[in-house]
């Protein structure tokens, strides 16, 4: 990696002072992408600063209704959380299959959401459920806060600091795993809300979307069979090694009608 | 502790310091003063190097050097060479273009080496080499094996027209031709062997070092045969004189093959210790392994097989590209020729085979030896034509198999071969009754009901190990003799210090080797060390790799033989006996019919303490020698049977069982047995459902560079292995015994694969087996059907 300076803030208000205060620098969360890429050389921050010695971003709290899950908590910890694994199961499978086990104690929600990679996890339960994304300013709606690939609507300097997501009464991930890296090569995560039926399609495209077509089929029929045979357009969707576009298409259907199931298991 | 160590699953020993820590690789080594190496290397997998401009990086502070392809060529240093001379069909010697250890000219594939630059730390070193300007012009890539003779693919090597390196062939092309003629079935059939990329779980790493006062250097390398290595760095790249070259191969995490061969990092890590006065260290980054590690496999084939009417072979035609990369490696001639042809006529009785097989460059990195080198090629042509076969002409797979194996030993097959024994019904009958053939028609109906598609596939495969004799490989183009040697010292308190040329990376030698040695001579296997991997300790050795350990053990065997002998005589004079009436029994010396006897460390002392023999008959000591070259090679022979089930709305292929009979010979240690077996397995459905070396056919860049796309497999993607073992002890060795480190990855991809194919009803169909891909296959099967 290049050199960087490094610093560790104890709030927030330090946090982005140190952003302003220096030309190009970066969030560390649970450095799960950003390391590598540092290691590869290919960022080249003038600073990092480490948010994990910031009070008040982690932790698990559940009321009526939602969940709220600050941008520090682990993977590990949305996982093993008895609130979130009684509440809302799907986000807790979700985050136990976020990489492997080294990945799952280091990454963060916040980090992951921030960060907005087209083939992680989370942003499909973010998207999927409805989730408020809360900010150093502000609160954003999850319909509009990823905005494209590694993009979304925080501003520069703007710290994501917890996600408030929705009890749903059904919910579930599907995802279908790239065999080399293991991230989603398509993961569906379907929900049926008090605000309706919501389907996110992670990993597919180059952001995570919502399929409008399965979720009036499913607010009609909240059954695998109603979305069995919708065909979703390969025209937007990736194509590499690992597979065409036409092929995520397939799984996108495959992997909903599954995660229709399993909601309803 | 008697001979009945030998063939015990003793515990490995050398498992103690790896698992807790206190391996020793290169990585671990750090000399007094050491600076660290970064190589620049090309972005472009094809482009002329019109200027490089090193000033800045040379000016960057901390920085010890900067050397390019010109600076070895102005000390005269050679290029890296291939060892095997393989000659064309037309008689004339293969066409290599050179290969400088640092560019000259052009840059042929991305990783190429352009640059080393040396510094106090890996980071002063990378940055500064970001300072290096390189002037280049980018010229068109020829990445695509298949096209790479044809017009308009780019010459990369002038010494190479139309990228052909050799076209060789194998065996009688007319008797082949007039089998076709009469044939009553012809099965065509063409295949793609994928490009892996080895990825041993220690990158490849260097520290060389120059000493002043001796004049010598020392290289300290990731290297499965350090002597070979030696040999090559001084005799053809010039680097210093083979006794003023020390080179040391410590633990070694893993090889694979790829570390068989001399890299242009240990060259020159090594020669520019002495242009910096410093020792020289670099460690491989992940990255950098993908790029520059010799890739394996990479064949596009066309093959025939001619049946009788009454489904009996008569001929077996095979048509083979070999991809060797933009360079030669140092064995990458021979893989897909000596180790590949000869292997044709698997378990059958083939009376005509004929094989061409033409090698290309590509802009791609080295292709080399990579576990079973050449022969799960083989294998994979020979048993994914004999299972089309057996459907097209719908016979069961087995019975067909059957009704062509070689029965009668010795067996002289047209393509060079002699196997000198097998018993290819009996690991058949093991493998059908381990895996339940008889009822898999029932499991498939079972899996029907479940919309899953079920298949089943075998591959009864034969190998060849040991790579010998020395007369022999030399004749068909060897640059080495292929024996092996041992020293075994016994110390005056009767321990047992053993040195080989054998050098264990993962193999478990340590264990077999001393097992051997306790066995013989009756003393507990802690009284034995197994010391190899340092040419400054072990006098000579070939190495270790195409599983030819057996050599290196009967080498030691043999040096074991000298070692009674002489104890037997220095025994015979102490205990005032006629050498005739000692005998040697459970490590004891005595003389026949009394009670008179010895124990091995009493006669280890006498040899040394020399007061009760005459010195000017038996010279003081108790230490021999012995060189080892095999009168042939071993053919370790099996059947493996795999049954699949894939889901055909993902495409994702389980494995639901793998079965392995294999007939190793005798087996020193079964335990180590399974584990190579296991590994091979793995590594062999690695291939045929996981890895895939990709380049992009346009910009030759590597698509599959790092573990995001390249797919290694995972424990959860094998299953458990059910495992036998047949034996039919081997002849040309004493002690019974046949190579076993390659067998599992040479016969596993045509097993999956032909369960595979089994399964989807489709003829031709190219490794990886991805889910991608079997949806894909399905997705045409079905348009097809329509």
């Amino acid at each position: 990696m290049y050199q960087f300076q490094y610093f560790r803030p104890k709030s927030l208000d330090e946090a982005r002072k140190l952003f302003e205060n220096n030309g190009d620098a970066k969030f560390l969360a649970g450095g799960q992408t950003l390391i590598p890429a540092l290691k590869l050389r290919l960022a080249q921050p003038t600073a990092l600063i480490d948010l994990g010695a910031i009070a008040g971003l982690s932790g698990i709290k559940a009321a009526a209704g939602t969940v709220t899950v600050g941008a520090r908590a682990t993977h590990f910890e949305v996982a093993n959380s008895a609130d979130i694994k009684k509440a809302i199961p799907a986000l807790a499978y979700l985050a136990e299959h976020v990489g492997d086990p080294a990945v799952r104690h280091l990454g963060t929600i916040g980090g992951s959401v921030a960060n907005n990679d087209p083939a992680a996890d989370y942003p499909a339960a973010v998207l999927g459920l409805g989730a408020t994304v809360k900010t150093t300013s502000r609160t954003i709606n999850a319909d509009d806060f990823f905005s494209g690939m590694f993009e979304t609507a925080l501003e520069e300097g703007e710290i994501l600091t917890d996600i408030t997501f929705p009890i749903p009464e059904k919910a579930a991930y599907m995802k279908f795993a790239n065999p080399a890296s293991r991230f989603a090569m398509v993961g569906v995560f379907v929900a049926k809300t008090k605000a309706g039926v919501r389907v996110a399609v992670t990993g597919a495209a180059s952001c995570v979307f919502r399929e409008s077509a399965m979720e009036a089929a499913l607010t009609k029929s909240f059954t695998p069979d109603a979305v069995a045979n919708i065909k979703v357009s390969p025209s937007n969707l990736n194509s590499d090694i690992h597979g065409s576009a036409e092929y995520r298409a397939h799984l996108v259907t495959v992997m909903a009608k599954r995660a229709v199931a399993a909601a309803l298991a | 502790m008697t001979a009945s160590i030998i063939g015990s699953p003793v515990r490995r020993k050398e498992d103690h310091r790896f698992i807790t820590g206190q391996g020793r690789y290169t990585d671990d080594i750090n000399r007094p003063g050491q600076a660290y190496a970064y190589f620049l290397r090309s972005p472009h997998a094809h482009a002329k190097i019109k200027s490089i401009d090193v000033e800045a990086a040379r000016a960057t502070k901390g920085v010890a050097g900067v050397f390019t392809g010109a600076d070895l060529a102005a000390d005269k240093l050679g290029g890296l060479i291939c060892g095997w001379m393989v000659h064309s069909k037309d008689g004339s010697p293969m066409k290599a273009g050179p290969h400088p250890a640092l560019a000259i000219d052009k840059v042929r594939y991305v990783g190429d080496h352009v640059a080393i630059v040396i510094a106090d730390t890996y980071a002063i070193a990378r940055d500064a080499a970001e300072k290096i300007d390189v002037g280049c012009e980018e010229l068109p890539a020829n990445a695509d094996p298949a096209k790479a003779q044809t017009a308009g693919a780019a010459q990369i090597h002038a010494e190479a027209p139309g990228n052909t390196i050799y076209q060789w062939e194998l065996g009688n092309k007319p008797e082949t031709e007039a089998a076709f003629k009469k044939a009553a079935h012809v099965i065509k059939l063409n295949l793609i062997n994928n490009r892996l990329i080895p990825n041993a779980m220690e990158p490849r790493a260097a520290v060389g070092e120059y000493d002043d006062g001796t004049g010598g250097y020392t290289l300290y390398t990731t290297s499965q045969n350090p002597h070979v290595a030696r040999l090559i760095m001084s005799a053809f790249i010039g680097l210093a004189p083979e006794h003023k070259l020390r080179v040391v191969a410590p633990d070694v995490g893993g090889g694979f093959g790829s570390k068989i061969f001399v890299y242009a990092e240990e060259v020159v890590c090594t020669w520019a210790s002495k242009k910096v006065r410093r020792p020289v260290k670099w460690t491989a980054e992940r990255s950098e392994s993908f790029l520059s590690d010799a890739h394996g496999r990479d064949h596009v084939t066309s093959a025939e097989l001619a049946l009788d009417a009454n489904a009996r072979i008569l001929g077996f035609r095979v048509k083979t590209i070999a991809n060797l990369g933009a360079y030669m490696s140092t064995f990458s001639s021979s893989v897909p020729t000596y180790l590949y042809g000869t292997l044709l006529s698997g378990q059958y009785d083939i009376p005509a085979i004929h094989v061409q097989v033409d090698a290309v460059y590509t802009n791609t990195a080295p292709v080399d030896a990579y576990r079973g080198a050449g022969r799960p090629e083989a294998t994979y042509v020979v048993e994914r034509i004999i299972e089309e076969a057996a459907r097209q002409l719908k016979l069961d797979s087995a019975e067909f198999r059957r009704k062509n194996f070689i029965r009668k030993f010795p067996h002289q097959t047209p393509v060079i071969m002699n196997y000198d024994i097998g018993d290819y019904d009996a690991s058949l009958d093991a493998a059908l009754k381990i895996a339940d053939y008889k009822n898999f028609p029932a499991r498939r109906a079972e899996a029907k009901t479940r919309g899953k598609l079920r298949g089943i596939g075998f591959s009864t495969y034969i190998e060849a190990c040991g790579l010998a004799p020395s007369a022999a490989v030399g004749s068909l183009g060897a640059g080495v003799g292929l024996w092996e040697s041992a020293e075994v010292r016994v110390t005056p308190t009767g321990g047992v210090e053993v040195f080989t040329g054998a050098h264990s990376h993962g193999q478990g030698h340590e264990t077999t080797f001393a097992q051997v040695v306790a066995g013989r001579l009756g003393i507990p296997i802690e009284n034995v060390e197994i010391i190899h991997g340092d040419t400054s300790s072990v006098q000579f050795g070939m190495g270790t790799y195409g599983s030819r350990a057996a050599v290196g053990l009967t080498a030691i065997s043999r040096a074991l033989d000298k070692i009674e002998e002489k104890a037997k005589r220095i025994a015979a004079h102490v205990l005032e006996a006629a050498r005739a009436d000692i005998v040697f029994e459970n490590g004891e010396f005595k003389v026949a019919g009394t009670d008179r006897k010895l124990a091995f460390h009493e006669v280890a002392l006498n040899a040394y303490v020399a007061h009760k023999f005459p010195t000017s008959e038996i010279e003081p000591g108790l230490k021999e020698g012995a060189f080892h070259d095999p009168t042939n090679f071993t053919f370790p022979s099996g059947c493996h049977i795999c049954e699949v089930e894939i889901d055909p709305e993902t495409g994702i292929t389980t494995i639901i069982k793998f079965t392995a009979v294999d007939d190793f010979g005798n087996v020193i240690n079964p335990m180590i047995v399974e584990g190579q077996v296991h590994g091979g397995i793995a590594q062999g459905i690695g291939q045929a459902l996981l890895e895939h070396g990709v380049y992009d056919p346009e910009s030759g860049q590597l698509l599959s560079g790092s573990y995001m796309d390249y797919t290694m497999p995972r424990a959860d993607d094998l299953p458990s292995y059910s495992l036998g073992l047949t034996n039919t002890p081997c002849p040309s060795n004493p002690l019974g015994m046949k190579g076993c480190g390659e067998a599992g990855a040479i016969a596993s991809p045509a097993a999956v694969m032909n369960a595979v194919t089994d399964a989807l009803g489709v003829k031709e169909f190219n490794m990886p087996a991805t889910p991608a891909r079997v949806w894909q296959a399905i997705q045409h099967s079905r348009a097809a059907a329509e």
